[in-house]
């Protein structure tokens, strides 16, 4: 196996909530590196911090102690607006709950991390060019009322690759699903993976999923038990 | 993000909610309606009594005893004497005339009828200076005034009320306090002015006043209406008589006993009143603007929450603190300039209709919707909305991803 650098590049991470006046040690030195192209699946039961982890590797949260370079870069200390243009340029997120603007077209939902990257030439042309890639050439114009659960997850994935980010957060892609959409949702995130070497990331329960992926980082207690 | 984007999808989450959006754009139309209006009616007022004042002539002068500005003591009253030396070609060339004039309110009565009208008693100038015309008759004349006549000239409203009618009353006899007065002359309406009535007046003669009516000292005038030959050469008769009076009222310097007024003074003052009276109606007005201001923060401030999770996928795809507060100031700003550009228009209208009020009552009075008051109206409502909007529109941008992606 070639050697690939590492995408993401944790050590040490801890974070810790103020709970009123009890301190919660969400995660308590987790170190994970993961390389570019790999699918991994993070799995622990709840309250193993594995949702923190996932957090802090999509840049929505800081970590309290250690560092974090994501494709190279330290973003362990970035400023909220910072992550802001991280989150943008390098990550595209999948939902459980799919969180699409229900007013807005799936085109518009699809635009929208464009429109925050400042993209005006040629943005309605790459946001319909990702809507085709996941199979929903035809429903551009449909609002997500309009949309089945698994059109809807379709459409959220065509907004995380849209900006083609170096990572791919999906935090229980298919939790809202029937079994037949969620194989399809699969199917797609890894097909995204082989055909543009992404980075895919999945947070879940679902030991099906976790058999799928090529490595599976088990949290337990906010500490990583096996990578 | 640029701005055209910002103002439509701030259209599209306006008009996702159509009622909520209608019943906050309320609030700053009623707000800018009222100031639009307000405004408008103070400065028709202001336009209709300077009109009026105007209207007096532009040339008038008024002498009067006292001094408005300090105490001066050994206060000296205006007389006779002082009103022929203001006559005197010498001493004042650009005096036109002079009418002392004594006044005051005394009840008149005809058969049955009575009316207590302002009595004013004058000389033959006072025709001259006020510019009166007479429907019948003839004006007071020398020889009535140096032989105490008891002769009246009527106003049109004292005419209509003690026999009406205002023609073919020349030669009747009323009675002013008890007196008989023979009638003379019935004088042409003047029209309504902003002070009391022009036409409710009885005009006798000076001396008569005097002695039978009013009661002054001998020589004594309350007033003496003087008339420049022009009105640019107001300033220079001021002076002069100021000039003529210090003289023979042996004032100090500065203590001046007496006090000219011009017509400028007056509308001067008349203008300071009337612009008093428009910021009062306008600052009423602006604070209803205020309480719409603050639905427009709380309607705002519902929106944040309800949108709680959709500005957290936002920051999620990267929207930066910014991208999400031009959003919402852009969304509190069209609400509050839709509110404005309709209120000018309901504002508008309520002014034209108070201007048909107005007229319809008698009063012909035209409320003046100024350029200015729109422009104010639109700049002010768009502030209001933008500051309103400030701190909703900061709590959503400061919310935390994470938090606000978890919120329910």
């Amino acid at each position: 196996m070639t050697k690939k650098k590492d995408v993401i590049l944790t050590s040490g991470i801890e974070k810790v909530y103020r709970l009123g006046e009890v301190e919660v040690n969400a995660l308590c030195g987790v170190s994970v590196n993961i390389k570019q192209g790999e699918v991994v699946s993070i799995m622990g039961p709840s309250g193993s911090g594995k949702s923190t982890l996932m957090n802090i590797i999509g840049c929505l949260d800081r970590p309290s102690a250690g560092e974090y370079f994501l494709d190279g870069e330290m973003v362990s200390n970035m400023s909220d607006d910072q992550l802001a243009v991280i989150r943008n340029k390098k990550v595209g997120f999948v939902f459980q709950n799919f969180n699409l603007l229900s007013r807005s077209s799936a085109l518009l939902n699809v635009e929208l991390p464009l429109r925050y990257a400042g993209v005006t030439e040629g943005r309605r042309e790459r946001a319909i060019k990702a809507l085709e890639s996941v199979g929903l050439g035809d429903r551009v114009n449909h609002k997500p009322t309009e949309l089945s659960g698994g059109q809807q997850q379709r459409v959220a994935m065509a907004r995380a690759v849209v900006n083609n980010p170096a990572i791919i957060m999906a935090d229980e892609p298919t939790g809202n699903l029937d079994s037949k959409s969620g194989e399809e949702i699969m199917k797609l995130l890894l097909n995204m993976n082989k055909e543009y070497g992404t980075t895919l990331i999945i947070v879940t329960h679902d030991q099906k999923i976790s058999d799928r992926t090529q490595r599976v980082i088990r949290l337990y207690d906010g500490l990583v038990v096996a990578q | 993000m640029n701005l055209g984007l910002a103002i439509r999808e701030a259209l599209e989450s306006v008009s996702a909610n159509k009622l909520r959006a209608a019943l906050t754009i309320l609030g700053i139309v009623i707000g800018v309606a009222a100031v639009i209006a307000m405004l408008a009616v103070g400065a028709g007022a202001q336009d209709t009594i300077l009109g009026s004042i105007s209207g007096i002539g532009t040339n008038l002068l008024f002498v009067f005893q006292g001094n408005l500005q300090q105490d001066v003591r050994n206060e000296q009253p205006i007389t006779m004497a002082d009103v022929s030396a203001m006559r005197d070609e010498f001493q004042a060339p650009h005096i036109q005339a002079v009418a002392p004039i004594v006044r005051g309110v005394a009840n008149a009565s005809f058969s049955g009828e009575s009316t207590s009208p302002e009595i004013f008693g004058v000389t033959p100038e006072f025709e001259l200076v006020r510019n009166y015309t007479l429907i019948e008759g003839s004006f007071i004349t020398d020889d009535n005034v140096n032989g105490l006549a008891s002769v009246a000239l009527l106003g049109p409203e004292v005419a209509d009320k003690l026999f009406g009618r205002r023609e073919l009353i020349t030669g009747e006899t009323i009675r002013i306090e008890g007196q008989p007065f023979r009638v003379i002359g019935i004088l042409e309406p003047k029209g309504g002015g902003s002070f009391g009535s022009q036409d409710n007046v009885i005009l006798v003669p000076l001396t008569t006043a005097r002695v039978r009516l009013l009661d002054r000292e001998r020589d004594h005038v309350d007033v003496a209406y003087v008339q420049a030959i022009n009105a640019e050469s107001v300033p220079i008769v001021t002076e002069e008589i100021s000039q003529i009076l210090r003289t023979r009222h042996r004032s100090k310097l500065g203590e001046d006993d007496f006090t000219v007024y011009t017509q400028e003074d007056i509308l001067s003052v008349a203008g300071t009143i009337t612009n008093v009276l428009t910021v009062f109606l306008g600052g009423i007005a602006a604070i209803s603007l205020l309480v719409g201001g603050i639905g427009i923060m709380n309607i705002m401030l519902v929106s944040v929450t309800e949108r709680t999770k959709e500005i957290g996928l936002r920051k999620a795809v990267g929207a930066t603190k910014k991208d999400i507060l031009i959003q919402f100031l852009t969304e509190s700003s069209l609400l509050s300039l839709i509110g404005g550009i309709i209120g000018i228009i309901f504002g508008w209208l309520i002014s034209f209709a108070v201007g048909r009020i107005a007229s319809a009552s008698g009063t012909p009075f035209t409320p003046n919707v100024s350029l200015n008051a729109v422009l104010l109206a639109t700049i002010f409502s768009t502030a209001v909305g933008l500051f309103f909007g400030i701190y909703p529109a900061s709590r959503a941008a400061n919310l935390q991803p994470v938090e606000a992606l978890r919120y329910e």
